[in-house]
């Protein structure tokens, strides 16, 4: 690969001077398939924040996509955490999707044919074409988490960013998603928080825990170390049914 | 009724009315959809302060409210911006303080304060030709410019985030927006008054959420709930001879409880038309 989806080396933030991330580094090539780990409160939206760039660092250097995260911002897509806004916003699943297509080089320009079918790939794509013009209020929270996903994927990006996407959904859903997801990293980098560890071990290449420090472990493995950082009682862990073979010596295939 | 319309006052009542309720309607959904109902308070209010700046120094009453209104949603809008958390304490001093400047500036003008009452309450039977042209050309200029700028207005009002990845100038939009809302008080102040613009601005996009589905039909439904309101309003002040600015606040109060039980009734959602 050319050139790394992300390059952030010795990254600092604070919120109003509570410190946040301390000296952070992460360094992930293109077609990587990142999964992030951590505690509530840990900084891991903080983190995917910083690289979007609606947060700015208070020291250190950010890269996504070789460009500071503010000009790399629109070759990234972005599922939140909450899709649970809003809810009483007159607005159909069709009109969510499309947001997707509008961009600082098309302001104040009406979507056009070819905006449409896009937006009619993708909602065929995650399976919700059928609901295209219900508003979004009215969804189920896995549906909804869909339609803010065909949004990210509107986007066209080239790194696929997910803040806890199966957070407020349906486990069947999550296998789902995740198979998806699987397929969409042949052409797109995905960086995805969660905090299911199973998720992690079954799903992602690489493997990364914020807790105001960040470790980075390439092949996707949770070291003890990570899991202590993270949860600082690893038999709370187990006792919540960590898969066996998401253990370091595990080996798969 | 027809000999009513005869009165040029009265015609000129009519007309005023619906144009407000037009800009209402689409305004006031953008108001409502973004929470800024709060702000839009504060925008009245302290427009009393540039209409006692205006009696004092002898100009304009209109121009004066004009041009405290759209200061004080310019600083809203930055304060808003900066601290989140503390912006409504801040926009409720700013209110305070716009109408105790045009309390104080009333007291120190010389002479006799004839119309403060229709500031405050309005007076649509006594709107000149010249402000219906000038209310024309602003409704022009709001709708020309949600039109061109609906999408990224939607994806601001619905999520600023995602709006501005994907590269759209949330704050320069966030600020046109507040401004719109400046120049829509500023005009509802003259039918409602300063006092009950808020009523006029959010009731009618508030009961046209619960029905529709998009953003647009919102807007429209909203301006013709505005003027259904307004007119009605009108017919029943000049028929018991009743404050007219009150009179149609209540008849919109009363569409709202009215729709509010319609709403519990039949919830919106279900499949698609």
């Amino acid at each position: 690969m050319n050139t790394l989806a992300i390059d952030m080396r010795g990254v600092f933030f604070s919120y109003e001077k509570i410190p946040v991330l301390e000296d952070v580094t992460l360094i992930l090539n293109q077609g990587d398939f990142l999964g992030i780990l951590g505690p509530n409160g840990g900084g891991k939206t903080t983190l995917l924040k910083l690289l979007l760039g609606i947060l700015k660092p208070d020291k250190g250097e950010i890269r996504v996509l070789g460009e500071s995260p503010r000009h790399a911002k629109h070759r990234v897509g972005y599922v939140p955490q909450n899709t649970d806004f809003n809810t009483d916003f007159p607005i159909s699943v069709m009109e969510v999707t499309l947001m997707g297509r509008l961009s600082r080089s098309r302001f104040g320009k009406r979507f056009s044919k070819d905006d449409r079918a896009q937006a009619e790939a993708i909602l065929r794509k995650v399976g919700i074409w059928d609901l295209r013009h219900r508003p979004v209020g009215s969804l189920s929270g896995g549906q909804r988490q869909r339609v803010f996903i065909a949004r990210a994927l509107a986007t066209d990006p080239e790194i696929l960013f997910l803040d806890e996407p199966t957070a407020s959904v349906d486990p069947e859903f999550e296998t789902d998603l995740f198979e998806f997801l699987r397929e969409l990293n042949q052409t797109v980098t995905i960086v995805t928080i969660t905090h299911d560890v199973g998720v992690i071990s079954r799903h992602v290449k690489s493997v990364a825990c914020v807790n105001r420090s960040l470790i980075f472990h390439e092949e996707g493995k949770i070291t003890p170390e990570m899991i202590d950082m993270a949860y600082h009682c690893p038999v709370d862990l187990i006792a919540h049914g960590i898969p066996h073979r998401v253990l370091p010596f595990h080996t798969e295939e | 009724m027809w000999e009513v319309l005869q009165l040029d006052f009265m015609r000129n009542a009519l007309v005023a009315g619906i144009l407000v309720s037009i800009a209402c309607g689409v305004i006031g959904s953008l108001v409502v959809v973004n929470r800024i109902v709060f702000i839009s308070g504060g925008i009245a209010h302290s427009a009393f302060g540039g209409i006692g700046l205006a009696f004092f120094l002898g100009f304009s009453p209109s121009l004066g409210a004009a041009l405290f209104a759209v200061g004080a949603a310019m600083i809203m809008g930055a304060v808003s911006f900066r601290a989140r958390h503390r912006s409504d304490t801040f926009i409720g001093v700013l209110w305070a303080i716009g109408m105790a400047i045009g309390v104080i500036l009333i007291d120190l003008t010389p002479g006799y304060h004839v119309d403060l009452m229709s500031y405050l309450f309005g007076s649509i039977l006594t709107v000149p030709l010249s402000d219906i042209y000038m209310m024309m050309v602003l409704n022009a200029g709001i709708l020309i410019t949600v039109t061109i700028f609906y999408n990224e207005f939607i994806a601001m009002s619905y999520d600023d985030e995602f709006a501005f990845i994907v590269g759209i100038p949330v704050r320069p939009l966030y600020f046109s927006m507040l401004g719109m809302t400046a120049v829509s008080v500023v005009m509802t102040i003259r039918v409602v008054g300063l006092i009950l613009v808020i009523a006029l601005l959010t009731i009618p996009p508030y009961i046209a959420e619960k029905f529709t589905r998009s953003l647009s039909r919102m807007m429209a439904m909203s301006s013709v709930l505005g003027i259904l309101f307004t007119l009605c309003g009108l017919y029943l002040s000049h028929a018991y001879d009743l404050t007219s600015g009150a009179t149609i606040i209540l008849v919109a109060g009363v569409g709202f409880f009215v729709f509010q039980c319609v709403g519990l009734l039949k919830p919106k959602g279900g499949s698609a038309p």
